[in-house]
């Protein structure tokens, strides 16, 4: 029997690959969006049979994201997959299929004035997407990425078994905890189907508060007299080119109060808005993204190693940021770049890793760097995936 | 001892100091358990290591000799984490605990796992910072322990567990390599998995740990209500209006009689559950929720409230609730400490449960818990001089967790699987999530010789293990150690 066939009998809605499909140029044979649960295990059951290499897909925000899969005869696209499957509000809890929009997601909540707390910095995208890349905005500050607030998963396996891990409650140490293995797994370990997130409340009132600092010295000084205040931000961020803000939340009294000590902490450029400043929640502009990982004490060395024009630079309090290099600069720039920053960072404990690049550029990168548990990596991907059937070449180390 | 430990103890003596190395029967049996004392096995060799390059030369050694280790910190873990094996090493990390860094401007220190909890709080203290995770057991359990158990206190509601305050953690893996698992790191969140996997993935030698900023206030108020009921109402009320306290911890009746016998705390006479409610954070925040909490509270039916004016009327609060599980040995020969989690909102119909469970079966059950996160212990109690009793105390503890499981919860939130509820992971999970988890294991620690026994039932075969083993199944003998 052909794959369309074998696949058609297990699933509505199977169909060939389209070119304009591609994975970063590499094109799907086939697509498949199973509707259930039972019918994408049924999916990666029939692609384990027929040794397909299987890419996940959600809406495409991160599609272009890692490095090439070596091959992709099988796009499973997540989205039929979308339905919310629970908000148990009065838990603060809810269950969404793997496909469901971050979007429609917060919608839903909202109305009954709960928040999943993860900013969604690029729109459309889904639950399974965010979650495959681990995903976060300013919130990080206070609230993690969703390795924080997964409590509960369900993935298909290579194999095509269902398998969960966690449950639908936020106190539980039972059994290993998939859900943050799975984090940030990027298609590599299974098919990721549902996730049950905690939620938190939608505060009743929020403001920002911004001040301009000049180099890096002032950032630095800036970020560490509102790290150790007591007004508790929600997030707290540099955006390039010279601000650094505050997203304060709570009751209205509380966050007016909040913003007041902050002003005063911040000196004469301080300003409070009801809106977000320029930048906030988004990447930084630029063809090439780089994820850097720098605690506080690495901002100032940071800001030197990429203060060129057109380099643009996001960075939170949690000690991660992004760096967004210009379309016109040249692969052995880009990696020379790179390299600087690697070496800055170092210092400090701290990582770049590139997130996408143009095609020019993918070649002369190393995305990863050093990855120091490769070797251990290699050997829990091998359990999940033997064949090394998902999303190939995708991730570290060519995983 | 069997000649193969015996050749290992004097390899492991060769390789440490010879103080740091026992098997001395009588020396040994003092780790014959953690805190869960009706499980017990004397290790067969003790080690005391004092650096990552010793705990990464014993493992050596016991992979090399096919001989299983478990690692153990303070020994205060409930589940049997730390249980020793007779046929195995015990690494213990009493001598590995320096503070290494404490770190302000990071907001982070870097300890050794042998390292006591409060000690971290302790140092990070006059900085203005703390460290969140605040286990019952704090003054002497380790953030070694706290790591593998994944634990969390009163206050992790708002603060969350270990998990979310572990940055790094430098680890011996089970192939005796020394490695770094660090949440900054490109690829897969090995940290998150190695959190709360109960010691079963490797030993972990250095960890770095997120401090938080000490809160600009703190309030505590006690409410006493005529009912359990009514005390819930109140919790799903707070929980309802959007508040996130720092704590909300609940006692029934019979708890609150023997915290009463016990330490004289005073609670509101009459009341059939008391709650306590903490909020803390800047103080404009704290002082507007902390009014509509009070309100709350009467709204659902508190007789009485007091509220903390200051930090000795807020240790007078906290004093019964942290007294409860010692207390209830004022009321009762013998005990059973339970560790469940059911979602928030089903507590009604799960007290009112295990009410009918404590009618049916006479045995008595005491009600403490974390009441904002559905973590439930109840103590159960029995007269170890009757028999049949401690029978029918287990039977009483099993049939909550089963409740736990039906209502969508968990059988722990804190304590750990370890080897005392491993049987009960089979009505939790099924046999594909067991075989899942495990397939982490065996990327781990392919041999199974770290911790083997513990979390799971049943191990899984990890297919061809590289490298010849020798020495018996890790697997084999369970059964007549425990
Ligand atoms: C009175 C009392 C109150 C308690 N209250 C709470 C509570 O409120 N919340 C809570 O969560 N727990 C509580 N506990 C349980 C216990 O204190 C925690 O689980 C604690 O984290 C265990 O730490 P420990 O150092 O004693 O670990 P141990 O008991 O020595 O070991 C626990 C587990 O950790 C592993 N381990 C230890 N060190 C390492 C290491 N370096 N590397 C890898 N694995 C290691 C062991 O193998 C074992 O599996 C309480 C216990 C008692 C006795």
């Amino acid at each position: 029997m052909r794959p369309l066939d074998a696949l058609a009998k297990v699933c509505g809605d199977v169909r060939p690959g389209e070119s304009a499909e591609g994975v970063l140029g590499v094109e799907p044979s086939l697509v498949a969006a199973p509707g259930s649960v039972a019918e994408a295990a049924e999916v990666m059951r029939v692609a384990a049979e027929l040794d397909l290499a299987v890419v996940p897909r959600g809406a495409e925000t991160r599609l272009d994201w890692g490095t090439p899969p070596r091959r992709c005869d099988l796009l499973v696209d997540t989205h039929r997959l979308d339905a919310l499957v629970e908000h148990a509000s009065g838990d603060l809890v809810a269950k969404a299929q793997a496909g469901l929009p971050m979007d429609r997601l917060a919608e839903a909540l909202a109305d009954r004035g709960q928040r999943l707390a993860l900013d969604v910095p690029l729109p459309g995208s889904t639950v399974g997407g965010t979650v495959a890349t681990g995903a976060a905005g300013p919130l990080r500050t206070l609230f993690g990425t969703p390795r924080d607030l997964v409590i509960g998963l369900t993935v298909v396996r290579a194999d095509g078994q269902i398998a969960r891990s966690g449950g639908k409650v936020v106190k539980n140490v039972a059994g290993y905890d998939l859900g943050r293995l799975f984090c940030g797994s990027y298609g590599t370990l299974g098919l990721i189907v549902e996730v049950t997130f905690r939620l938190h409340p939608v505060p009743a009132a929020r403001a920002w508060v911004t001040c301009s600092v000049g180099d890096p010295g002032e950032a630095h000084e800036a970020v560490q007299s509102v790290l150790h205040s007591p007004v508790a931000p929600s997030a707290l961020e540099y955006l390039s080119p010279g601000t650094v803000a505050v997203l304060l939340e709570g009751v209205p009294e509380g966050v007016a109060a909040r913003a007041g000590q902050l002003t005063t902490l911040l000196g004469d450029t301080a300003q409070v808005t009801d809106t977000a400043p320029d930048g906030w929640g988004v990447y930084p502009d630029g063809t090439t993204l780089i994820d850097v990982t720098a605690p506080p004490t690495a901002l100032p060395h940071l800001l030197a190693a990429t203060a060129q024009p057109e380099v643009a630079v996001s960075w939170n309090a949690s000690g991660h940021g992004h760096v967004g290099l210009p379309s016109g600069m040249a692969p052995a720039e880009v990696a020379a770049v790179l390299g600087s920053l690697r070496d800055t960072l170092a210092a400090h404990k701290g990582r770049a890793v590139v997130q996408y690049a143009p095609e020019d550029v993918r070649g002369e990168v190393d995305f990863w760097g050093p990855v120091p548990a490769l070797a251990l990596m290699r050997r829990v991907k091998d359990q999940f995936d033997p064949d090394h059937r998902l999303s190939p070449g995708r991730f570290v180390g060519g995983i | 001892m069997e000649a193969e430990l015996q050749a290992l103890a004097s390899r492991l003596g060769a390789l440490l100091g010879s103080d740091q190395v026992i098997t001395d029967p009588v020396r040994l049996r003092t780790y014959d358990c953690d805190g869960l004392t009706n499980h017990r096995a004397t290790p067969g060799v003790v080690v005391l290591p004092d650096s990552a390059e010793q705990v990464a030369a014993i493992v050596r050694a016991c992979a090399d000799a096919g001989v299983p280790y478990v690692a153990r910190g303070s020994g205060t873990g409930l589940s049997g984490g730390a249980l020793p094996r007779a046929d195995g090493v015990l690494i213990v990390t009493s001598r590995m605990r320096r503070i290494l860094e404490i770190d302000v401007a990071n907001q982070r220190a870097v300890v050794e796992p042998g390292v006591i909890n409060l000690d971290v709080t302790r140092a990070a203290r006059p900085h203005g910072y703390y460290f969140a995770p605040d286990p019952s057991s704090q003054q002497i359990c380790s953030v070694g322990g706290n790591v593998a158990e994944n634990s969390g206190g009163a206050h992790c509601l708002k603060y969350g567990f270990t998990a979310h305050h572990v940055l790094a953690c430098e680890v011996v893996t089970p192939d005796g390599e020394l490695v770094e698992l660090s949440a900054g790191d490109p690829g897969y969140d090995l940290l998150g998995v190695f959190v709360g996997a109960e010691g079963t993935l490797g030993v972990t030698t250095k960890i770095t740990v997120r401090l938080t900023r000490v809160p600009e206030t703190v309030q505590t108020l006690l409410a006493a209500f005529a009912s359990i009921e009514a005390g819930g109402t109140a919790v799903s009320a707070i929980i309802g209006a959007g508040v996130v306290p720092a704590a909300i911890e609940m006692m029934d009746a019979l708890s609150i009689e023997a915290a009463e016998a016990a330490v004289r705390c005073g609670y509101p006479p009459g009341a059939g559950a008391v709650l306590i409610v903490e909020l803390d954070g800047p103080e404009a925040e704290v002082a507007a929720q902390f009014a509509e909490v009070e309100r709350l509270c009467r709204d659902a039916g508190a007789f009485e409230i007091r509220i903390a004016a200051d930090d000795a009327e807020r240790a007078l609060i906290w004093t019964g609730r942290k007294s409860a599980f010692a207390a209830v040995g004022r009321i009762s020969p013998a005990y059973l400490v339970q560790d469940g989690v059911i979602p928030r909102t089903a507590l009604p119909q799960v007290l009112a449960r295990i009410d009918a469970l404590s009618a049916e079966s006479g045995v008595r059950v005491a009600n403490v818990f974390h009441a904002g996160d559905g973590n439930l212990h109840p103590l159960v109690l029995f007269d170890d001089a009757e028999p049949g009793a401690a029978e029918r105390a287990e039977d009483v503890s099993g049939a909550i967790l089963d409740l736990c499981i039906e209502h969508g919860g968990s059988i722990t939130g804190e304590h750990g699987v370890g080897v005392d509820k491993a049987r009960y992971m089979p009505r939790m999970f099924s046999e594909a999530d067991l075989d899942t988890m495990q397939m982490v294991r065996c990327g781990f620690d392919p041999a199974g010789l770290c911790n083997p026994g513990k979390v799971f039932p049943t191990p899984r075969l990890c297919g061809e293990v590289p490298g010849v083993r020798k020495g018996p199944h890790p697997f084999a003998g369970k059964a007549d150690i425990f």
